[in-house]
């Protein structure tokens, strides 16, 4: 090597280019993560959008809804049956009905899954209240329905076809703008593990 | 492995160059200001040393504290998690990393392939003293005691909910300086090693280190922006109201592992790759036979390399995943156990008919294999996603992890040390409190350790201040051994003194016929700046 400067200059400005892409793709794997796990019901997710319901061949499947609220949210929350039993491949209705207790209006959103996880991907949500943000005036009762069905191919994968029950799962949160607003996360309180005494 | 002593470099630099360019600048220009690479190289290995006394002092807390049931030393949890964060911080990126990858990989890449010095000097200078300032930022997070989250920093175990204090920000931002100067060290060997070999040193020549430093450069500048990337989403969500990680605004925690684990497990193989290199060198040296099967050698840690990217979620078997992603994961990850296998029998080999001589370094790099080869075992064991699911965050996997890490890693630091203390300094170390610091060393981590494979499997969690009396038993064995240790390091730094006071002068090939690399052409130490000529290999 005679003169490695500019050979140097050249492996150096491609390593500093390697270094700032994969900073890029660790900031990427979020909304990759998010479609990752939409296409694969990774993490429990569900099919989210407007396919019509195939139809089905009579079989059925229960189906059960579960309800949480995150403590920092000021409501009741709850689901109006708590198990149900479908035919596959044909549209259900259900709901939940929630109750703000608090005397301020409160913005919520709820998140959920699927248990099994595995059977994710044949559950389908065609409508549903936890695709926006929902505002509770304080004491109002709100009824949230929801729209789904259940892929008949369920029955015939061989990882899902033993599976006799399905769990829609919601937990409630306070919306990160209202909390934000109303120092909810400020005011988080003292983490745990300070002063353990025995 | 190549040949390279036939290099024309032989001493010249020393002959000619006393008296025209081997004049040093003054202490500030020297140590503060320094582009040399083997001042920084030393400057990386005593900070090495700091930091792993530090991060010593914090595991003998520990231990103290497990020695017998009942809170009896850290009485505040939070205190509790702060210690143990910061002890695995500061032994990963403040004692190992510098030692192995700053420390020997800035001294003897330049000389190991015949280049006059780094490829970019005051880079590796920004380099070292982003670290100083990292160290300072990550002792504020310990005292303060706000920065409890463990080191893999688990929101929402590290989010503003359950650590609202700035000491976590503080060992967030330490990690960034960090990460940042291991980037710059890790851009530094790439060009150097790709550019500035000695006329005819082929790759398929390059000594074992420094493919060893190549491969952990490279995977340091593959997974590091991405820790970098996940840290920075966690100080936004705890600082500026984003909710990366917070399932509140739609985030997910689990994502955090996710990008956590892509960084974490090629950073174990970062911590082990040099030590494997050095490994090489010594049993080579010592046997007094070329390494057997150099390409094997190469490939294996290359491949290791490659295969640690894609094995991340074995650290998360208990996530939630399901049982396909984890059987990938499962058999991904004993994948790695062929590679490694290759390295173990091809040392053993290189030591069969050798002709053996148990100097220091021999006996670390023996010990190595010993522990290492344990660790790699339990290793197999953890891999496995069943068994996993009953030895996840127990002391099965602290144990698992310090037998390939804090015994495997460093042993192979100790090893190194003995090597090329010689060379380094010009000064003859005691041969006599050498070997007794291995066998201290060697007697207290194994009797600390051992036993914790036991507490693993009959259920003990880590990372708890206390435990049920049913585990009292070998935890006070283990505090002995990590006792034995703590004397040992005693005894080693005693080694450091008699070494430096030493009047002894040593020759430039003091292990004699089994050292054949470039290094040992060289006068000891070496001049102030080698290689104004360059060698050539034949």
């Amino acid at each position: 090597m005679r003169n490695p400067g500019a050979a140097n200059r050249i492996t150096g400005i491609a390593v500093v280019a390697i270094i700032a892409g994969m900073v890029g793709l660790s900031f990427a794997a979020i909304p990759l993560y998010r479609a990752f796990c939409a296409a694969t019901g990774y993490g429990g997710t569900p099919k989210i959008g407007v396919a019509t319901a195939p139809g089905g061949d009579g079989r059925t499947i229960r189906v059960r809804f579960n309800a949480d609220v995150n403590p920092g949210l000021p409501w009741t929350f709850a689901p109006d049956i708590v198990e149900v039993t479908v035919p596959l491949g044909e549209d259900n209705l259900a709901s939940y009905h929630a109750h703000n207790k608090s005397s301020r209006p409160v913005t919520g959103v709820a998140l959920y899954n699927i248990t099994p996880e595995r059977a994710a991907k044949y559950f389908h949500k065609t409508a549903c209240f936890c695709f926006n943000e929902q505002t509770l005036e304080p004491g109002q009762d709100m009824s949230f329905p929801l729209s789904f069905w259940v892929d008949p191919e369920i029955a015939r994968d061989p990882n899902t076809a033993n599976v006799g029950s399905i769990t829609l799962s919601y937990v409630f949160y306070t919306a990160l703008d209202d909390a934000a607003k109303s120092g909810a996360l400020a005011k988080a309180g003292p983490h745990v593990g300070a002063k353990i005494t025995n | 492995m190549a040949d390279t002593t036939h290099g024309h470099a032989h001493g010249h630099d020393d002959a000619h160059g006393h008296d025209h360019h081997d004049h040093k600048p003054g202490f500030v220009a020297r140590w503060f200001f320094s582009t040399n690479h083997k001042d920084i190289g030393t400057l990386y290995l005593i900070f090495a040393v700091v930091g792993g006394l530090v991060g010593g002092v914090l595991s003998e807390i520990m231990r103290a504290q497990l020695q017998f049931p009942n809170n009896h030393i850290v009485t505040d949890g939070q205190q509790w998690n702060t210690i143990i964060t910061t002890h695995g911080l500061l032994m990963i990126f403040f004692s190992v990393m510098p030692a192995l990858i700053g420390g020997f990989g800035n001294w003897f890449i330049p000389l190991m392939i015949g280049a006059p010095d780094m490829a970019f000097p005051r880079l590796n200078n920004i380099s070292f003293w982003l670290l100083p300032p990292a160290f300072v930022l990550i002792c504020i997070g310990l005292f303060m005691g706000e920065s409890g989250s463990g080191w893999t920093l688990y929101p929402p175990l590290s989010n503003a909910t359950y650590e609202h204090g700035m000491g976590m920000d503080c060992t967030l931002f330490a990690l960034h300086l960090a990460g940042a100067s291991s980037l710059l060290g890790a851009m530094n060997f790439i060009t150097t090693i790709f550019n500035m070999r000695a006329p005819g040193m082929t790759m398929h020549k390059l000594p074992l280190f420094i493919w060893a430093e190549l491969v952990t450069a490279w995977l340091l500048v593959l997974s590091v922006p991405v820790l970098a990337g996940a840290i920075t989403m966690l100080i936004c969500d705890r600082n500026f109201g984003t909710a990366f990680f917070d399932p509140q605004g739609g985030g997910d925690p689990v994502l955090f592992q996710h990008l956590f684990w892509f960084f974490g497990h090629p950073e174990v193989y970062i911590m082990i790759l040099p030590g494997f290199g050095i490994i090489s060198h010594v049993i080579s040296t010592f046997s007094k036979k070329p390494i057997f099967g150099y390409l094997g050698m190469v490939y294996a840690m290359v491949g290791i390399g490659v295969v640690g990217f894609v094995v991340w979620a074995h650290h998360m078997y208990l996530s939630g995943m399901d049982v396909d992603t984890r059987a990938y994961f499962m058999g991904a990850t004993m994948v790695i156990a062929v590679p490694t296998g290759v390295k173990i029998f091809s040392w053993i080999a290189t030591m069969w008919g050798g002709s053996i001589e148990f100097k220091t370094p021999m006996l670390w790099a023996i010990g190595f294999l010993f522990v290492f080869t344990i660790g790699g075992v339990t290793g197999v064991v953890c891999a496995n996603a069943g068994i996993d699911e009953s030895i996840h965050n127990t002391y099965y996997v602290i144990a698992h992890f310090h037998y390939v890490l804090s015994l495997g890693a460093v042993f192979s630091i100790f090893c190194g040390f003995y090597y090329w203390i010689g060379k380094m300094s010009g000064r003859q170390y005691p041969e006599f409190w050498g070997r007794v610091h291995f066998w201290l060393f060697f007697l207290g981590v194994n009797l600390t350790f051992f036993p914790q494979h036991f507490l693993g499997l009959s259920g003990m969690p880590r990372r708890y201040p206390d435990y049920p009396d049913a585990f009292a038993g070998w935890n006070y064995v283990s505090s002995v051994g990590a006792y034995i240790s703590g004397v040992s390091t005693l005894v080693f730094l005693y080694v450091c003194f008699k070494t430096f006071t030493s009047k002894a002068p040593v020759a430039d090939n003091y292990w004699g016929e089994g050292a054949t690399t470039l290094e040992w052409t060289q006068t000891s130490p070496p001049a102030f700046h080698t290689y104004s000529e360059l060698p050539r290999i034949l």
